[in-house]
């Protein structure tokens, strides 16, 4: 059953896609019911693939498209890390689409329909393929629609989705290069087979630091990550919930697989390339925190935040590099961070959505009296921030906790300081937007607090689902994490 | 834990925290106006609370350990246990999470966001009951970065500027304090596996002090630093003055039922139930807490002297009285250690008693410096009785509570062979006194400023000084203070507990 539904995980929302495309954009109601439709669907069909990949021998489900094996043909396999990225699409997937149905200005208008759901086709394609053309092609696919997104914003938006396009073809381009060096290497364009005929040498090491600086580019990885704080919050409320949860991490995605195919051929290099990761991932995780922290737009402080939270997923490289049980635990702790982030981000960015369209700007100074007017919203915004910060009770803490016992376990402190260093600061730009929505009371010098607009009321109640959701989950967590650690691999050593 | 009790899987410990789990999160979503269902639903958790921790002590002290666990992680898990010790804190706890909920619910008469104060306030005691259910450090650690995060809106509550800039400070000091607890705990549950606490210390950590004492040492640092913050060690301890901005009930909450008793527990814990006394002393370690909880007594009580504010004099005095815990935790000796944990019980009461009074004062007549107070036992005398009965105890004058926990704590130092104890104690005896006495002397001998508005103002002769509901709550933890004293001998009285929970610590 599961196997059957894995490409039509991708085939589906695509073909949906293409439906709500040909309905005329004045019939936004119908637009939005053939989405909605496509991701309750959606929701069952990865709720029964999560369940095979659970219970399926060797956690995996695996289909040759059409019958036909590699190296013809195109196989599908779902493992615990997609099932992770699932789940996590999922939710985030239908929160979006719910706020959007509830209220079509938070996508941008008609055309976020088409592009949403062909976008959501081609995340799931990235988690699921083993083929690296496929996967550049996929991750294009993601490139197309994630910039037209962003471009459906109002005022300006078109220059930073220009910027956005620039950055992420010129990432596609050099993993392409890398795709090329592989296969001109070993001969095959699947992954595992191509792992095992692989040679340590210059073109192997030119592969994995093309991919690295490739897919860093598209994740906004430090020092390239100058674009997404300017793209992420010029695009439509819905849509930067999409590309901070989900976007980003189809890049990362396609980077962990990639080197935990081929990294462990590399030998010396590789452990480099991985230390070179780090080092870019606590800068970013310093430098988005202390930018965070400088920002006075509560969309730009939620963008730099997801730099740092970019920053920790680099971290897993150095911290998986020893094997054995830091493997397992940077592993499991970076999988359990991308649900974590995303659940959050996302419920950050929805929740900014929410208050935009009731005091018309996200600046904070607007926002003042949010606290006593939106407290619901206010308190997503908490829980998010609860979550991101890396504290009990949230999946966060899970995450951190891993990939912190990584750090330990192998000895690697200067991983560790970066972690806890990036809690606090994540505290710290939180506790600045709370502050500002909750306005003090006896400031005789301030304007008096701006009445809010009305909005759905569905609209405002999806982001406080989506933050006590990083609550429940984890309690589930262990089962997760352990899904997950009994097939991590086996890291460089 | 004691190591030959009998050990129950059970549900209770995990129905006690239930208890103020499910009234918090239903009063989030109650209306202001739902005055009457939101009491209700407050003091039926606070009483089932209550009720529940009766129906255990009686079979924990018989040696029943009650145990729930939950897998979390690979490797580790969440562990709740009632033994002895957890049993005794989260008594504690809920006996005065009932009479802060009636003291609060008076307080609060009218005032805006109720049902956003009463919500954080039962996750408040959720996470101190956690934290005192807590059976290994992983969970210890959940509850207590929990409690950090749930008590800032409650310090925050006012929402004017120097409430905010009061929790932001709390925030800062506690959650980095709260990163050094995670440290240590991660680096010790990677090396030695998921730390059960174990009365006397955990096999498993004692092995590692023998083999790699250089890092047993570090961790052991890094934990006490990480703990120092809560319980208000100095130089760790500024906080604390800081968010006394906070209503009266938080700052009864803070000083009494949970935050700093969550530090000097989890530092009784580490010491006593994860490394062992004398692995600790051993490693140094113990020496080091204990002149830090030396120089802490001297320094809050001199700090207390200088401070007309009232709330501000009892905050430097909580400091100072703290650390009359921390001290005794780290003297090798039983009397030393049974001192300790009596003192945790006997500081709450008698703090809350006068937390509940200065509030009092501040609510009824408006007066927050120790200045204004002359006079003032002739307008409220119940309150000012209250007040001295509590402020007699903390000095340590028998019969009262405060003299049962300090003696032990003054023969302990002897017991340990540390004399200089007896000269810490004593100097801080005296500064009590002088921090004190001039309080209870403004209030019953000074005459009343001339025009003092309450003065000026015709008070009704026939009813009471002061509201029922606030009035009551300082009067019972006024009689418990004078209870506690002269009851230390019966079965069940803190003292005698604390007996037997400090005799496990030396096997």
């Amino acid at each position: 059953m599961s196997a059957l539904l894995l490409p039509a995980l991708v085939l589906g929302p695509l073909a949906a896609g293409a439906v709500a495309a040909v309905v005329p954009r004045e019939r936004g109601r119908v637009r939005a019911a053939v989405g909605l439709t496509t991701a309750a669907l959606t929701a069952l069909a990865c709720a029964v693939v999560v369940g095979g990949v659970a219970t399926a021998p060797g956690h995996e489900v695996r289909v040759a498209l059409a019958g036909w094996e590699p190296p013809l043909g195109i196989v599908l396999r779902a493992d615990a890390a997609s099932a992770a990225l699932l789940v996590l699409t999922t939710l985030v997937g239908v929160a979006v689409s719910v706020t959007v149905a509830v209220r079509d200005d938070a996508g941008g208008g008609p055309a976020f329909w088409p592009l949403w759901l062909g976008l959501w086709a081609a995340l799931h394609g990235v988690y699921v393929t083993q083929d690296l053309f496929n996967a550049y092609v996929l991750l294009e696919l993601v490139t197309v629609g994630a910039v037209s997104l962003v471009a459906l914003g109002k005022g300006r938006s078109a220059g930073p989705a220009l910027r956005y396009l620039f950055v992420a073809v010129v990432g596609s381009l050099l993993f392409l290069l890398a795709i090329a060096l592989v296969y001109a290497e070993a001969g095959t364009l699947d992954m595992s087979a191509a792992a095992g005929r692989v040679a340590p040498g210059p073109l192997l090491t030119a592969a994995l630091a093309l991919t690295l600086v490739g897919m860093g580019a598209k994740m906004a990885l430090f020092p390239l990550h100058s674009w997404l704080p300017v793209a992420h919050p010029a695009a439509p409320a819905a849509v930067s919930a999409v590309l901070s949860a989900l976007v980003v991490k189809a890049a990362l995605v396609v980077l962990w697989r990639f080197w935990v195919a081929l990294a462990p051929a590399a030998g010396g290099a590789a452990h480099v390339l991985a230390v070179a990761s780090g080092v870019a991932g606590s800068a970013a995780v310093l430098w988005g925190g202390l930018m965070a922290l400088r920002q006075r737009r509560l969309k730009r402080i939620v963008a730099y935040s997801t730099v740092t939270q970019v920053g920790y997923l680099a971290l897993v490289l150095p911290l998986m590099a020893p094997g054995g049980e830091a493997a397992r635990a940077a592993w499991s702790g970076g999988l359990l961070l991308v649900v974590a982030h995303g659940l959050a981000k996302a419920a950050m960015f929805l929740a900014a959505g929410v208050l935009t369209a009731a005091y018309g700007s996200d600046h904070l100074e607007d926002l003042r009296g949010a606290m006593r007017h939106r407290p619901w919203v206010v308190a997503a915004l908490g829980v998010a921030g609860v979550s991101l910060a890396g504290l009990p009770p949230t999946l966060g803490f899970a995450a951190k906790w891993q990939l912190l016992a990584a750090g330990v376990e192998s000895g690697q402190w200067w991983w560790v300081a970066a972690l806890l260093a990036g809690g606090l600061l994540t505290v710290g730009y939180t506790a600045v937007v709370l502050r500002a929505v909750s306005a003090p009371a006896d400031a005789g010098e301030q304007a008096p607090e701006p009445p809010p607009a009305a909005v759905p009321t569905v609209q405002a109640a999806v982001p406080l689902a989506l933050a006590v959701a990083a609550v429940v989950l984890s309690v589930l967590a262990g089962g997760l994490a352990g899904l997950v650690a009994d097939t991590a691999p086996r890291g460089l050593a | 834990m004691n190591p030959d009790a009998q050990v129950h899987e059970s549900v209770l410990p995990v129905v006690m925290l239930l208890t103020s789990l499910v009234p918090g999160l239903v009063i989030f979503f109650l209306r202001e106006d739902q005055v009457r269902l939101r009491t209700t639903l407050n003091m039926a958790g606070a009483v089932a609370k209550v009720a529940l921790v009766a129906v255990l002590v009686p079979l924990v002290v018989a040696g029943q350990v009650q145990r729930a666990a939950f897998p979390w992680l690979p490797g580790v898990e969440l562990v709740l246990t009632a033994d002895t010790f957890s049993l005794f804190f989260a008594a504690l706890s809920s006996l005065l999470w009932l009479v802060t909920t009636v003291y609060a619910i008076g307080y609060l008469e009218g005032a805006p966001h109720r049902s956003r104060f009463f919500g954080f306030f039962s996750l408040c005691v959720t996470a101190t009951v956690g934290i005192a259910l807590a059976g290994n450090l992983l969970t210890f650690l959940f509850f207590y970065e929990m409690l950090t995060l749930v008590t800032y809106p409650l310090v925050a509550h006012r929402g004017t500027r120097a409430a905010l800039d009061g929790a932001r400070t709390y925030l800062a000091y506690t959650l980095g304090g709260g990163v050094l607890v995670l440290l240590g705990v991660v680096w010790l549950t990677v090396l030695v596996g998921p730390v059960e606490f174990t009365a006397g210390g955990a096999a498993a950590v004692a092995e590692l002090a023998a083999e790699r004492p250089g890092t047993a040492t570090a961790i052991g640092l890094v934990l006490l630093a990480g703990l120092g913050v809560k319980a208000a060690i100095f130089p760790l301890h500024r906080w604390l003055p800081v968010a006394m901005v906070a209503p009266a009930p938080v700052s009864a909450l803070l000083h009494a039922v949970a935050v700093v008793k969550a530090g000097v527990y989890g530092i009784v814990r580490v010491v006593h139930d994860v490394f062992g006394l004398r692995v600790f002393a051993d490693l140094g370690l113990l020496h080091v807490l204990a002149v830090a909880a030396g120089v802490t007594i001297v320094y809050g009580s001199l700090r207390a002297l200088t401070q007309d504010d009232l709330k501000k004099r009892l905050a430097y005095s909580t400091v100072s009285q703290l650390s009359y815990v921390t001290l005794g935790a780290a003297l090798l000796s039983p009397v030393a250690t049974a001192g300790a944990l009596t003192h945790i019980f006997h500081q709450g009461i008698m703090k809350i008693t006068l937390f509940f009074c200065a509030g009092l004062f501040a609510e009824v007549l408006g007066l927050s410096k120790v200045s204004q107070l002359a006079g003032v036992a002739r307008r409220m005398p119940l309150t000012a009785i209250a007040f001295t009965v509590a402020a007699f105890g903390m000095i340590g004058l028998p019969p009262l509570a405060g003299f049962v926990s300090k003696w032990p704590l003054a023969l302990g130092g002897l017991d340990a062979g540390e004399p200089w104890v007896l000269a810490v104690l004593l100097t801080s005896t005296l500064l009590n006194a002088a921090y004190f006495l001039p309080v209870i002397h403004t209030l019953w001998v000074r005459p009343p400023e001339e025009g003092a508005r309450w003065v000026t103002e015709p008070h009704r002769v026939r009813s009471i000084e002061a509201p029922a509901s606030l009035l009551v709550p300082a009067l019972i933890t006024a009689a418990l203070t004078l209870a506690c004293g002269v009851f230390a001998g019966w079965d069940y009285s803190p003292w005698q507990i604390a007996r037997i929970i400090a005799e496990g610590s030396y096997p």
